[in-house]
């Protein structure tokens, strides 16, 4: 098998190192090659932060490039927006639909872009806007809007719901193990019902 | 069992396995999880020394007095530790003694960009450099254990990429090691000129000895591919960009980068027809070749500057253009990081924009104070360097016009205290405004000697910063809240006013702290006049729509800082402001 290329895009404090370590986890119980990249530090102070997730037999080089990504998996729309050169051709694009004001635009400097939904798919053919925000918000705790976009993305990979949800069950804390197989089966239907 | 593991996790699993019993550091990324993770194997002592030096010392002790120990810090941190680790060198150990070191090339998060294999080399000491996880557990285990064989310190490189990318790592049980018997050695561990010159032929003997080890260590490893036209000579994580690369050609991989394996290069270069050096940063390993007449190609085609990447090297020195991904568009609104909502420095920083004072700053969360809107920070070098500087200042401006060090708790204890004493010893009147909010912050919530907490929780005896200053010698100290703004906008007035030296300690927890709890959230009423006055304090909730002023409820912590400014009490409290 080929190595898939999997990059999380998010603002600090979104939940995207939680959300690498579940595929991680994940792909792990698949029986694949794993490797990370996370930078901590700066970016945790509400900066764009990245995190990438290679899976395949063998892995190298723990960073994802230009035009590398098969999925971008994104909680932010303006940080879809940001990486859109990362994202191979064919490749997949999973955008929560949550707009995040960074500084500049917050005082006045900048526009917060418009269109991205638009300029997405006119590069793109796999993009799916989906509001993970609300379905984690209806759940009770909008800090699961991550495991949504899990179970989204668990969809486009050949790896069985059993490895997610053990997955989800080793990385959370216990008391949000409930919640988070919930966000995560929420996110699996909304998957499904794109595919129909 | 095989676990999934950044670099540092795997560095901690290592020495939890190889007997280590006594871990030191202060905090700095990328390196702080090393510590982090030892700490939760009650097996090890660990702590948070005040800073890298007294850590290095701790562990030297520890090392002296026959235990496994290992000291772990960022590349700047290392500068703070070198006083120590020169002369750890003459000395050597007597259990094993493991420095770990982590660079940040790219600067993700650090001051400067700079490459501790120097440091190897200056001080004579060798270093190992790891390029996964497994090879991060692998290698300390092996460090401890050649550190005691040559009885020489030995020096782990780590880059952000190690440090922080996870990767396969296989688990085995601690081995305890017994303490070594600790024997008085006047002519080993107490460095006086005469005894220091006999160790100083005992270091250039050990050299020697490692020169050979070099050649001959599984940690340098030649791996001949199909064919011998390309070769690599490579290290660490630039080892993994080299192989995505190039895929099956030829390389010697570097475990060891200092002292290098003048033979086994010698042999390797022979062998291929191109030789590529790849190596992030310096031309550390390039040089090495060069100086022995080895021909090679590195830094004329590859950068000095920055990380490294597959798709670097495939330009560079293949010559293939990328050209698989779609353009971006141009001004696309950056995303810098901010200080968080609820946020105590915020109520600083504020003020001293609105005093137009100067402000010598330092390393911390409170560093992003000086982006906009805030933008109150004039300097900011190293840890500490905020009092000193700030006195040099006034030395030369005089102190007509005022300026105000700022400074973080844990920063202060690291290395600021010497900069008030010089403050004080030498008639200084700057005003050092200590930012105490109960936790170290930026590096992710570590304890520190102000906090009245170890490493692992427990309480202990808390340094008093207001005795501390008294102590010194300033008598003017104050303690306040730094989100009382007409308060403390009185105090930062009458204290830069005044023709002596003073210190302001602004208290207030870190708004992410467990403890903290704001009650409700903030709204905007039909008071607002959108004067955006409320703008000026940079808070991530309050969002400008263009013809009007909002909170984000997603990001509002209820800290009230927005209430505070307003002068047409256009904010209001809604929530669960009875609970």
């Amino acid at each position: 098998m080929s190595n898939i290329s999997i990059m999380i895009a998010g603002v600090g404090g979104q939940g995207t190192l939680l959300t690498s370590r579940v595929l991680g986890a994940a792909a792990i119980k698949a029986g694949y090659d794993v490797k990370m990249s996370e930078v901590h530090g700066m970016a945790q102070r509400g900066g764009s932060v990245i995190t990438y997730v290679k899976l395949g037999d063998k892995v190298n080089s723990p960073v994802i490039e230009k035009g590398e990504a098969d999925i971008l998996l994104c909680f932010e729309k303006l940080e879809a927006l940001r990486y859109l050169d990362y994202i191979k051709k064919d490749g997949i694009v999973i955008v929560n639909d949550q707009k995040i004001d960074p500084m500049p635009v917050i005082i006045g400097k900048q526009k917060y872009p418009e269109d991205i939904t638009t300029k997405l798919s006119s590069n793109y053919s796999n993009v799916y806007i989906i509001d993970a925000l609300e379905v984690a918000a209806n759940l009770g705790n909008i800090k699961v809007l991550n495991i949504v976009m899990v179970g989204f993305l668990a969809k486009s990979t050949n790896i069985k719901k059993e490895n997610w949800y053990e997955a989800i069950r080793e990385t959370v804390k216990e008391k949000f193990i409930d919640i988070n197989i919930k966000a995560f089966d929420e996110g699996y239907r909304m998957a499904d019902n794109y595919s129909r | 069992m095989k676990k999934l593991m950044l670099g540092n996790e795997a560095i901690a699993r290592g020495a939890y396995e190889a007997g280590v019993h006594v871990a030191t550091a202060y905090p700095g990324t990328p390196s702080t999880e090393i510590t982090e993770a030892i700490a939760k194997y009650n097996e090890v002592y660990s702590e948070w020394s005040p800073n890298e030096k007294v850590a290095l010392e701790v562990a030297i002790g520890a090392s002296i007095a026959g235990g496994r120990a290992i000291c772990s810090m960022k590349h700047v941190g290392l500068n703070v530790a070198t006083d120590p680790l020169f002369t750890v060198s003459y000395t050597g150990v007597n259990g094993g003694l493991v420095i770990c070191v982590a660079d940040d090339p790219g600067m993700h998060s650090s001051q400067n960009e700079q490459d501790s294999r120097h440091y190897a080399k200056a001080a004579k000491i060798p270093m190992l450099e790891p390029s996964d996880s497994q090879e991060c557990k692998y290698y300390i285990q092996k460090a401890l254990e050649l550190s005691e064989r040559f009885d020489t310190p030995f020096i782990i490189r780590l880059t952000t990429r190690i440090s922080h990318s996870q990767s396969f790592v296989d688990l085995g049980e601690r081995v305890e090691v017994p303490v070594k018997p600790y024997n008085k050695d006047f002519n080993k561990y107490v460095m006086m000129p005469g005894m220091a010159r006999k160790r100083r032929e005992v270091v250039e003997e050990r050299m020697n000895k490692l020169n050979s080890f070099a050649n001959e260590t599984d940690l340098n490893q030649i791996i001949w591919g199909a064919d011998n036209k390309i070769g690599v000579i490579t290290s660490g994580v630039a080892y993994q960009y080299s192989k995505e690369a190039f895929g099956d050609i030829s390389f010697l991989k570097l475990g060891m980068v200092h002292p290098l394996p003048e033979k086994l290069i010698a042999e390797f270069a022979s062998k291929v027809e191109t030789l590529y050096v790849i190596e992030e940063l310096d031309p550390f390993i390039e040089e090495f070749l060069k100086q022995n007449g080895i021909k090679c190609i590195g830094k004329e085609k590859l950068p000095t500057m920055g990380e490294y990447s597959a798709s670097l090297l495939r330009q560079k020195l293949l010559g293939l253009e990328e050209g698989n991904s779609v353009a971006v568009e141009e001004n696309i609104p950056g995303r810098p990081p901010v200080l968080c909502p609820g946020c105590p420095h915020r109520g600083v920083f504020y003020t001293l924009k609105k005093n137009k004072l100067a402000v010598t700053g330092d390393i911390g969360c409170y560093t992003l104070g000086s982006l906009p809107p805030l933008e109150s920070m004039d300097t900011c070098i190293c840890m500490g360097a905020s009092i000193g500087v700030a006195h040099g200042m006034e030395k030369v401006m005089g102190n007509e016009q005022k300026r105000v060090a700022v400074i973080g708790d844990s920063t202060f204890i690291h290395s600021g205290i010497t900069g008030l004493i010089d403050v004080v010893y030498n008639k200084g009147t700057s005003t050092v405004i200590i930012l105490d909010n109960s936790i170290t912050g930026m590096t992710g919530h570590q304890h520190n000697p102000a906090t009245g907490y170890t490493i692992k929780g427990e309480k202990t005896r808390q340094v008093d910063l207001v005795q501390l200053c008294k102590a010194i010698g300033v008598d003017r100290v104050t303690v306040c809240d730094p989100f009382e703004l007409d308060e403390f906008d009185k105090i930062i007035k009458e204290e830069t006013s005044i023709d002596e030296p003073s210190v302001i300690i602004a208290q207030r927890p870190c708004a992410l702290l467990k403890t903290v709890k704001y009650k409700g959230k903030v709204r905007v009423n039909d008071n607002c006049i959108y004067c955006k006055a409320c703008m000026r304090i940079g808070c991530p909730a309050i969002v400008d729509t263009g013809n009007s002023i909002v909170i984000n409820e997603a990001l509002c912590v209820g800290c009230d800082l927005c209430m505070e400014v307003c002068k047409f009490d256009a904010f209001e409290k809604v929530g669960d402001t009875n609970e």
